[in-house]
């Protein structure tokens, strides 16, 4: 890597907001992505930015993440089959042995989108650090992502939009999902349904930079042994389970 | 002479033999809400705003560069109407007022929110500056439009 | 050539104004559908997050396969010289031409943003199929008009040969790109299978076929003029061979499918436990759109002009049967991205997903229709397009 001046300066911001974080919000575990990007930066490919679903910290009465997403979306709450889902709770039985779990899914930020291979205007596309989007000004709302993902991620909006409160403006006839909260990422934030999560006393989400192995995500999907969703498929996700 | 000044020169000179006919179209009257320092020269931003904001959108979504100069966001901090908090809503809305004089569809507030960010959030603390809301040149009465014509209209 | 065919290929004047306003009355209400669907959303039509194509799909796959299935007659006439199928070729580019205008306008229409549709060729990926489809289906426009053009101008007869090889090579590329849309979808369990593309191949001529001998026989019913039996022997031999190969790639399709164990559960509920999409696949497809066309078609006794006719009819009656199990059957059926689980969820995870089409969606897919109804009435009323074999001139012998 030929970037010290860059790492230099990240390492300092880093340290400033980490003394910062610590301070300022007491009792809420702190990961190590802490940093927000300087104003006029874009988004650097030596980050990858994902998420680790502890299965065995879920519990299937909870979904806080699942209400801080609609919160900080302004999405509503869901109940027609065409209100918005960018994260929802699943409860599994396993067939073999009638074990339970409960985990959210949501896009899986795929290092190998089908979505975006799919989209015929380029509006599906992935930031440098991994960040799966839909660009809503390119979407023509042909709903081809839709068929091709393969974990359900996305919702269409089937009527006028009026609540614009949300951090992510949304508008009808284009299609959406989980942005892993790119507006808080990008100021050094962790995404809401992390907090959320962190808020109820739980250790369910866990985000950070999958690229460094020094990272906490990187190290406790290690020791946890996570695993990606449809294994099968090769997508890469950036979000990964542990305990399924 | 250059060809956008030749460009100029017959405009103006449209504009003053067709003067009677101006006089007839109402010019809006805008509320520029908290108004103040504009991000760059007005009369820049009148013709710019739409290259501006399509560039900084595009640098914003896709490469996620934050913080730029010329945002939607930053154009509703400070030109929302104090009176329901939004740059739409009638033809006196800094937005709605204008794009309905040029006869402009405007779609961004499909999407975007036509009010202000929360305070908190918001740049509008640090880019307005409410004690020179009159000052510019070209809002001696708060008003871009009568501005214009008033400078440009009487050669 | 012939100087009566101009005159007989005029559809009487009062005819033609009746079906003149009925085209555009159902195109009409197409369009208002559209516009209803446009400013007040999705939420008008019965699609949602799970099912996210619907019926105006089904009408719209049905009519750009189609498009490129009605072309058979002029590619059998133009690259393979028979004469009787060259007599032909004008009237089949022009169903082409129809059908797809239709097809695309109902796939434009329905849409989330269809005032940005202009956006797919602006800003364009290269990785997507729909993206490639963008310049199949205009260059269908453009080799199909460049074919009629030399087909029906004398002085273009040289080029008629190597224009028709060059629509006979796109519109092979087009419907394979047709089923590339869905055997590129490597999430569901419906698609994703190489054998899409040559089912819709077979599905192209079966049902272009069809159409055009519903077409071919309504006008010269409207001409009062008579088919040669003998051409209709071969086009209702080649109809039932194509019914026969589409049968076959189905059951090689399902038989995959029920071989492999992943998938059984996908097949028990398309052809048991579907409901209404296992009626229009056994009742809709098998029975009446297959069939019942083949004994029509190869019964002794049967097998006449009337017969054909309805032969023809059924088998579109199955081709759209067909399109909507495989269309919303496809969506219908859960994702598995759980296998060895039962799961549930507020989004439908694990569950059979309902769909039931709008008023909406209906005129907006017959709507497309209508437009492909009305450029082959405008087309035969303007220009000459009546196939005219020369009486004189004896078939050829094989």
């Amino acid at each position: 890597m030929n970037l010290p001046p860059v790492d230099r300066r990240q390492f300092l911001t880093r340290g400033a907001a980490w003394t910062a974080a610590v301070t300022l919000a007491p009792g809420v575990l702190l990961y190590d992505m802490a940093r927000a990007r300087p104003a006029g930066e874009p988004a650097s490919s030596a980050v990858r930015w994902g998420m680790l679903v502890d299965v065995s910290q879920c519990d299937s009465g909870c979904d806080a993440c699942v209400q801080a997403c609609n919160r900080e979306q302004a999405l509503g709450t869901p109940t027609r089959p065409t209100d918005p889902q960018w994260m929802r709770k699943v409860q599994l039985e396993q067939n073999a042995t009638g074990r339970k779990v409960s985990l959210p899914m949501m896009c899986q930020h795929c290092a190998q989108p089908p979505c975006v291979d799919v989209c015929p205007t380029g509006a599906s596309f992935k930031r440098a650090d991994g960040i799966v989007l839909v660009d809503k000004h390119r979407c023509i709302g042909c709903r081809y992502c839709m068929m091709a993902c393969p974990y359900k991620a996305r919702s269409f909006v089937h009527a006028p939009v009026e609540d614009h409160s949300g951090a992510t403006p949304r508008g009808q006839g284009t299609v959406e999902s989980c942005t892993l909260c790119v507006h808080r990422v990008d100021q050094g934030e962790q995404p809401a349904c992390v907090q959320a999560c962190a808020k109820e006393g739980r250790q369910a989400l866990l985000f950070g930079d999958l690229n460094d192995p020094q990272s906490e995500i990187s190290q406790r999907m290690r020791a946890l042994n996570a695993i990606s969703l449809r294994p099968d498929l090769n997508l890469d996700p950036g979000v990964s389970y542990a305990g399924l | 002479m250059t060809w956008l000044g030749l460009q100029r020169y017959v405009l103006m000179l449209l504009w003053g033999m067709a003067f009677p006919l101006w006089a007839a179209v109402t010019v809006p009257n805008l509320d520029v809400g908290q108004g103040g320092h504009c991000v760059d020269d007005p009369r820049f931003m009148r013709s710019n705003h739409m290259k501006l904001l399509l560039h900084q959108r595009d640098q914003t979504m896709r490469q996620g560069i934050r913080g730029g100069k010329y945002s939607l966001a930053g154009c509703v901090d400070c030109h929302a109407s104090k009176i329901n908090h939004s740059v739409l809503g009638s033809n006196h809305n800094f937005c709605q007022g204008c794009h309905v004089y040029a006869a402009v569809k405007i779609d961004c507030f499909e999407c975007h929110s036509s009010s202000p960010r929360q305070p908190a959030m918001g740049t509008a603390a640090t880019t307005g500056q409410k004690g020179e809301v009159n000052a510019g040149p070209l809002s001696g009465n708060g008003n871009h439009f009568t501005g214009l014509t008033s400078r440009e209209g009487s050669p | 050539m012939s100087q009566s065919a101009t005159s007989f290929s005029r559809i009487e004047a009062r005819y033609f104004f009746l079906l003149l306003l009925l085209g555009l009355l159902v195109v009409m209400g197409g369009l208002w559908a559209a516009y209803q669907m446009e400013s007040q959303g999705h939420i008008l039509s019965g699609m949602n997050n799970q099912i996210v194509w619907g019926l105006p799909h089904v009408f719209a796959i049905f009519m750009i396969v189609s498009a490129s299935g009605v072309l058979n007659v002029a590619s059998v006439g133009s690259v393979f010289g028979r004469k009787i199928y060259k007599a032909r070729g004008p009237l089949s580019g022009l169903l082409s031409l129809g059908l797809l205008a239709g097809g695309l306008t109902v796939l434009m229409l329905d849409l989330g943003r269809p005032d940005r549709v202009i956006v797919a060729a602006t800003t364009y990926n290269v990785t997507s199929v729909f993206a490639w489809n963008v310049l199949l289906y205009s260059g269908l426009f453009a080799t199909v008009g460049l074919y009629l053009w030399t087909m029906m101008d004398k002085t273009m007869g040289a080029w008629s040969r190597p224009a028709g090889i060059l629509v006979f090579c796109w519109r092979f590329i087009l419907t394979t790109g047709t089923g590339l849309i869905f055997a590129f979808l490597v999430a569901r369990q419906a698609y994703a299978s190489a054998l899409l593309p040559p089912l819709f191949i077979v599905m192209s001529l079966a049902w272009g076929l069809a159409i055009f001998l519903i077409v071919q026989t309504a006008m010269y019913r409207w001409n009062l003029q008579e088919l040669n039996p003998l051409i209709l022997k071969r086009l209702k031999n080649l109809l039932g061979i194509f019914i026969v190969t589409l049968l076959y790639l189905m059951v090689a399709y399902h038989l995959t499918n029920v071989y492999f164990a992943r998938q059984v559960d996908f097949e028990r509920f398309i052809l048991r436990d579907g409901g209404i999409l296992t009626f229009l696949f056994w009742g809709g497809y098998v029975g009446l759109g297959s069939a019942v066309p083949l004994l029509l078609i190869f019964l002794p006794g049967l097998g006449q002009g009337r017969h054909m006719w309805i032969a023809s009819l059924f088998v579109l009656t199955g081709a759209l049967s067909l399109l909507y199990v495989f269309i919303i059957g496809g969506q219908a059926y859960p994702l598995q991205i759980f296998p060895g689980y039962h799961v549930y969820s507020s989004f439908a995870d694990g569950q059979i997903n309902s769909y039931n089409p709008s008023s909406y969606e209906w005129m907006l897919g017959v709507g497309g229709m209508g437009v492909a109804f009305l450029v082959t009435l405008l087309g035969v009323r303007v220009l000459n397009f009546l196939p005219y074999d020369d009486p004189h001139y004896p078939l050829e012998s094989n």
